[in-house]
C-alpha cells in the first residue's frame, strides 16, 4: 500500500506542471486559459516577472514533491531495505537551506522594484519635464463609471469638460494619464489587458497611467466588493486611433452641447 | 487517601447522576478535556454550515442564476428559486467569516490547544480552569449575533470578511443589511474575547505549569507552536477589537473614523466625516495578517508530531524548526500592508511591506526542508494521521510558493482580488489546516475517547478528499492568471471571463464531491465514539506524555506524577531496543541522560 500512496503523492508535481502548462500553451483543452493578451507597453514587465517567478517556483515545486515521492518510496516500512536514521539534524543543511532561499527572495524583492516603481511612482512626463496633465477622471459610485474629459482647452476641471458614463475612450500609442476616485464606496479600478489596478477610495485622488499599443474594445472591471450590484459595474475600455480618438470626442462634445441647449430651452 | 475512600464512596452511593452533577461535569465543565471536545464538536458542526455556504457559492458560479436546487424555492419562490446577488454577497461574507472565525481559529486554539496543551506538558489542568469555560461560553453569544447577522431579513451582512468601509459603516451603502452589519461586528468582537481569554491562559498554562524535567526546549512542536500563537493572539487581537468598536460607533453614533468628509452614498448624506477608510484596513490587518499564522501555525506544529511519530524518528532540526516558529510570529507583525499594495497606500511603504513579506517566506521554506529531513532515512507508517500529515507537506508547499506571486508587488497589481489568491488562501487554510485537523483528529481521536477510528474508512475518507481538493482549487490558480475576480455573482458577462464557465462547472462538481466526501468522516467519527475498537493508553507507540495518560484520561489526567527526561521525538534511540523512547521512561542503568539536543 506505501507504493501506492508514494506515487499518489507524486502525481501532485506531475499534474500540477501539466496544468500550468496545458494553459500557457496556445490551443488544447485549456485554450486563452492564460494572461489576457497585454496591450500596455509597460505591462510587459509585469508578465515577465510572473512567468520568472512561476519557473522559479515551478523548480522548488518539481523538486520538492519528487524528494516527497522518492523518501516515501524508499522508506515505506514494508519494503525498506536500510536501518532507520537516527539523527536530530544537520547543521551545515539548515546553514545551506537558510541562505539559499533568503538569497533568492532577496533577489527577486530588489529585481522586481522597477517594475512596482514605473507603474506605481513614476507618472509619465511632457516634452519640458513637467507631468504630464490627466486625459479623463474616472469616477466610480455604485455600480458605474463617470468619465470625465479634459475638453478643448486640454485641461481637467474647466468649463469645456465632457462627461461620458462607463465607455472609457483613449488614443493608443499615446502615454494617457487617468485620475481615478469613487463617490461613494471602494471600488478598483481593474484594466486587465493593461495589468492596472487601483482601488478608489472616497476621499482620495490617484493617477495610473499606460500607453495603449493595440486598438480595440476592452474590459473594465470593478475588481473591489462595491455591494450588492458589484458584479455589474462593468465598463468598456476603447483605445481608438488618434483620428477616432478626437472624432469620438468632437461626438460626444457635441451631444454634450445639443442635450445642455436642450435642457436649457426647456427651462 | 481519606478523601479519595470519601469519593468513592459518595460516588457509589448515588449511581445516577444529579441533573446539577451533570451539568457541571459536561456542559459548565472547567475540566480542559471536557471544553476541548465541546469547541470539536460545536466547530465541527460549524465546519459544516460553512462547507455548505461554500456549496452556494459554487452553485452560482458554475449555473449563475438558475434555480438553486434542494433550498432555492424554499428561500427565493418569488425569484422562481434563483438566489439574488444580494444573497450572493452574504454567502461569501459568511462562508469566509464561519470557516475563519468560528472553525479554524477556535478548532485549533479552542479544541487542540485546549485538550492537548495540559496533557502534553504534564499538568492536571489548565491555569485558569474558570477562564478556560468563560472562553467556551462566550462563543455562544458570538454564534447568536452570526446567526441573526445572516438570518436579518430582507438581507444578512454582506460587505465580506473583511468589512471594509464605507460600504460596511454608512448604512445607505448596503440598504437591507443595515442592522447584519452591526451584529456581524458584534460577533466577531466577541470571538475575539473568546480567544482573548484563551490565549491568557494558554500562555500562563505553558509557562508555569509544566511537569518536572520538562524544559521549553523539551516541548513538543505542538506545544511550542500553541504558545507563539497564543502570543500572537493577545498581541494583535485588540487591536481588532479597538477598530470593530470604532466601526461600531461609525455605524450606531455617527462617529465617522472611517467616513471621509462630505460623503454621500446612494443620494444620501453620510451625515459624518474626517475619516479615512484606510485606516480600517490598516487596523484589521494588523490583526487579520498574524491572524493567517494563528491559523497555521498550531496546525505546523500538530503536524509536525504526527510525522515524527510515523516516520519513527526524531524530528529533524528540532530548534530551527522552533526558530522559524518565532521567526514567521515576529515577520508577522511588520508584513499586514500587503493585503494593501493596490489599496491607495503610499507606493514608497508597499516596497517596505513586500520586502518584509518575502522574508517571512523563509521561515517556511526552512520547515518544509525539515520536514523533508524528517521523513528521510524513516520507516514510514502510512497510517490515515500520516497521510493527512504528508498531504498537508505537500499542499502547504503550493500555498506557500502561490503566495511569492502575490508578495511581488507588480505581478500584485494583476492578480490582486482574482482567483489567484482565491487558490491561495484555499491551499494554506483548507489544504493545509483543514487537512492537518482532520489527521490531528485521527491521531488524537484514541486519547479523546479510549478507541480508535476506523483506518480503511479514515484512507477513503483522506483519498476522495485529496483528489477534490485539488479539483476544486488547483484550476483556480489558472483562472486567478487569467484575471477572473473574486466576490462577484456573474462574471461571464465580461468579455475576458466568459470562456471561463466550463471550468467553473469542474471546480463546483469537485467542490459538491469534496463536501459529500465528508459524510464518511462523520459517520466515521460517530461511530467509533461508541463502537470503535478499545485501545490502551499509548496505541501508537508514540512518545509524548499524553500518551502515558490513560485513554481517556481522567479528571485531573495523569494517576502518576510524570518526570521527564527528554524530548518528544526520540524514535529509533540507540539506547533502548524499541524504536520508541517515552519522555517519562527513565534511562537504563549506566547510560547518561542524553543531551538535550543535537547539535
Ligand atoms: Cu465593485
Ligand atoms: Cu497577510
Amino acid at each position: 500500500m506505501g507504493r501506492l500512496w508514494s506515487l499518489l503523492f507524486l502525481t501532485v508535481p506531475i499534474l500540477g506542471v501539466a496544468i500550468f502548462v496545458l494553459a500557457m500553451i496556445p490551443g488544447g483543452v485549456f485554450d486563452d486559459h492564460w494572461l489576457p493578451v497585454n496591450i500596455n507597453e509597460h505591462g510587459q514587465i509585469i508578465d515577465d516577472l510572473f512567468m520568472f517567478i512561476l519557473y522559479l517556483t515551478g523548480v522548488i515545486f518539481i523538486g520538492t514533491g519528487i524528494l516527497l515521492f522518492w523518501f516515501l518510496w524508499k522508506y515505506d516500512t514494508e519494503t525498506r531495505t536500510e536501518p532507520v536514521k537516527y539523527t536530530h539534524g544537520s547543521h551545515t543543511l539548515e546553514i545551506i537551506w537558510s541562505i539559499l532561499p533568503a538569497a533568492t527572495l532577496l533577489f527577486i524583492a530588489i529585481y522586481q522594484m522597477d517594475a512596482w516603481a514605473s507603474h506605481k511612482m513614476v507618472p509619465p512626463v511632457d516634452d519640458h519635464g513637467d507631468p504630464k496633465p490627466a486625459l479623463v477622471e474616472v469616477t466610480g459610485r455604485q455600480f458605474e463609471w463617470r468619465l470625465r474629459y479634459a475638453g478643448r482647452d486640454g485641461e481637467l476641471y474647466t468649463k469645456d469638460d465632457i462627461f461620458t458614463v462607463n465607455d472609457l475612450h483613449v488614443p493608443v500609442n499615446e502615454q494617457v494619464v487617468i485620475v481615478v476616485k469613487s463617490q461613494d464606496v471602494l471600488h478598483s479600478f481593474f484594466l486587465p489587458n493593461m495589468r492596472i489596478k487601483q482601488d478608489v477610495i472616497p476621499g482620495m485622488k490617484q493617477k495610473v497611467w499606460f500607453q495603449a499599443n493595440q486598438v480595440g474594445q476592452y474590459d473594465l472591471v470593478c475588481a473591489e466588493l462595491c455591494g450588492w450590484g458589484h458584479y455589474k459595474m462593468r465598463g468598456r475600455l476603447w483605445v481608438d486611433s488618434a483620428d477616432d480618438f478626437a472624432k469620438w470626442l468632437e461626438q460626444a462634445e457635441q451631444e454634450q452641447n445639443s442635450t445642455e441647449i436642450a435642457s436649457a430651452s426647456q427651462e | 487517601m481519606t478523601a479519595v475512600t470519601v469519593d468513592d464512596a459518595h460516588g457509589h452511593g448515588h449511581p445516577e447522576m444529579t441533573l446539577r452533577q451533570f451539568i457541571n461535569t459536561y456542559v459548565f465543565s472547567k475540566d480542559h478535556k471536557i471544553i476541548g471536545l465541546q469547541f470539536l464538536f460545536t466547530t465541527l458542526l460549524w465546519f459544516l454550515v460553512g462547507g455548505l455556504l461554500a456549496l452556494g457559492i459554487r452553485w452560482q458560479l458554475a449555473f449563475p442564476w438558475q434555480s438553486v436546487p434542494v433550498i432555492g424555492n424554499l428561500l427565493f419562490a418569488a425569484e422562481g428559486g434563483q438566489m439574488s446577488p444580494e444573497f450572493y454577497t452574504t454567502l461569501f461574507t459568511m462562508h469566509a467569516t464561519v470557516m475563519i472565525f468560528f472553525v479554524i481559529i477556535p478548532i485549533l486554539a479552542g479544541a487542540f490547544g485546549n485538550y492537548l496543551i495540559p496533557l502534553m506538558i504534564g499538568a492536571d489542568d489548565m491555569a485558569f480552569p474558570t477562564l478556560n469555560m468563560l472562553s467556551y461560553w462566550f462563543m455562544w453569544p458570538a454564534f447568536f449575533c452570526i446567526i441573526m447577522s445572516f438570518l436579518n431579513p430582507p438581507y444578512g451582512a454582506g460587505a465580506g470578511w473583511t468589512s471594509y468601509p464605507p460600504l460596511s459603516s454608512v448604512s445607505e451603502a448596503a440598504p437591507g443589511s443595515a442592522s447584519a452589519q452591526t451584529w456581524w461586528l458584534l460577533a466577531v468582537t466577541l470571538v475575539g474575547v473568546s480567544s482573548m481569554m484563551g490565549s491568557v491562559n494558554y500562555m500562563t498554562t505553558i509557562l508555569q505549569m509544566r511537569a518536572p524535567g520538562l524544559t521549553m526546549f523539551r516541548l513538543p512542536l505542538t506545544i511550542w507552536a500553541m504558545f507563539i500563537t497564543a502570543i500572537l493572539q493577545a498581541f494583535a487581537l485588540p487591536v481588532l477589537t479597538a477598530a470593530g468598536f470604532m466601526q461600531i460607533f461609525d455605524r450606531m453614533a455617527g462617529s465617522g473614523f472611517f467616513v471621509p468628509e462630505g460623503l454621500v452614498i446612494n443620494n444620501a448624506d453620510a451625515e459624518s466625516g474626517g475619516g479615512q477608510p484606510l485606516l480600517w484596513q490598516h487596523l484589521f490587518w494588523f490583526y487579520s495578517h498574524p491572524a493567517v499564522y494563528i491559523m497555521i501555525l498550531p496546525a505546523m506544529g500538530m503536524v509536525s508530531d504526527i510525522l515524527a511519530c510515523f516516520a519513527r524518528k526524531p524530528i529533524f532540526g528540532y530548534k530551527p524548526m522552533v526558530y522559524s516558529i518565532s521567526g514567521i510570529a515576529g515577520l508577522g507583525f511588520i508584513v499586514w500592508g500587503h493585503h494593501m499594495f493596490v489599496s491607495g497606500m503610499n507606493p514608497m511603504l508597499g516596497l517596505t511591506f513586500m520586502v518584509a513579506t518575502m522574508m517571512i517566506a523563509l521561515p517556511s521554506a526552512v520547515k518544509v526542508f525539515n520536514w523533508l529531513g524528517t521523513i528521510w532515512g524513516g520507516d514510514i507508517k502510512f497510517t490515515t494521521p500520516m497521510l493527512f500529515a504528508l498531504s498537508f507537506v505537500s499542499m502547504f508547499v503550493i500555498g506557500g510558493l502561490s503566495g511569492i506571486f502575490m508578495a511581488a508587488t507588480p505581478v500584485d497589481i494583476f492578480i490582486h482580488d482574482t482567483y489567484f489568491i482565491v487558490a491561495h488562501f484555499h491551499y494554506v487554510l483548507f489544504s493545509g489546516t483543514a487537512m492537518a485537523v482532520f489527521g490531528s483528529i485521527y491521531f488524537w481521536f484514541p486519547k479523546m475517547f479510549g478507541r480508535k477510528m476506523n483506518e480503511t474508512a479514515g484512507k477513503w475518507h483522506f483519498f476522495l478528499t485529496f483528489m477534490f481538493l485539488n479539483g476544486t482549487f488547483f484550476l483556480m490558480h489558472i483562472l486567478g492568471a487569467v484575471g477572473f475576480p473574486r466576490r462577484l455573482a456573474d462574471p461571464y458577462h465580461y468579455a475576458t471571463f466568459k470562456h471561463l464557465l466550463p471550468m467553473n462547472q469542474f471546480i463546483t462538481y469537485c467542490a459538491i464531491g469534496m463536501v459529500a466526501s465528508q459524510v464518511i468522516f462523520a459517520a466515521n467519527f460517530f461511530y467509533s465514539i461508541f463502537k470503535g475498537p478499545k485501545v490502551g493508553r499509548n496505541p501508537w507507540n508514540a512518545n509524548g506524555l499524553e500518551w502515558m495518560a490513560p485513554s481517556p484520561p481522567g479528571h485531573g489526567n495523569f494517576d502518576f506524577q510524570p518526570i521527564v527526561y527528554r524530548g518528544p521525538y526520540e524514535y529509533n534511540s540507540p539506547e533502548v531496543e524499541t524504536d520508541f523512547y517515552p519522555q517519562t521512561q527513565p534511562p537504563p542503568d549506566g547510560v547518561e541522560p542524553a543531551a538535550d539536543e543535537a547539535h
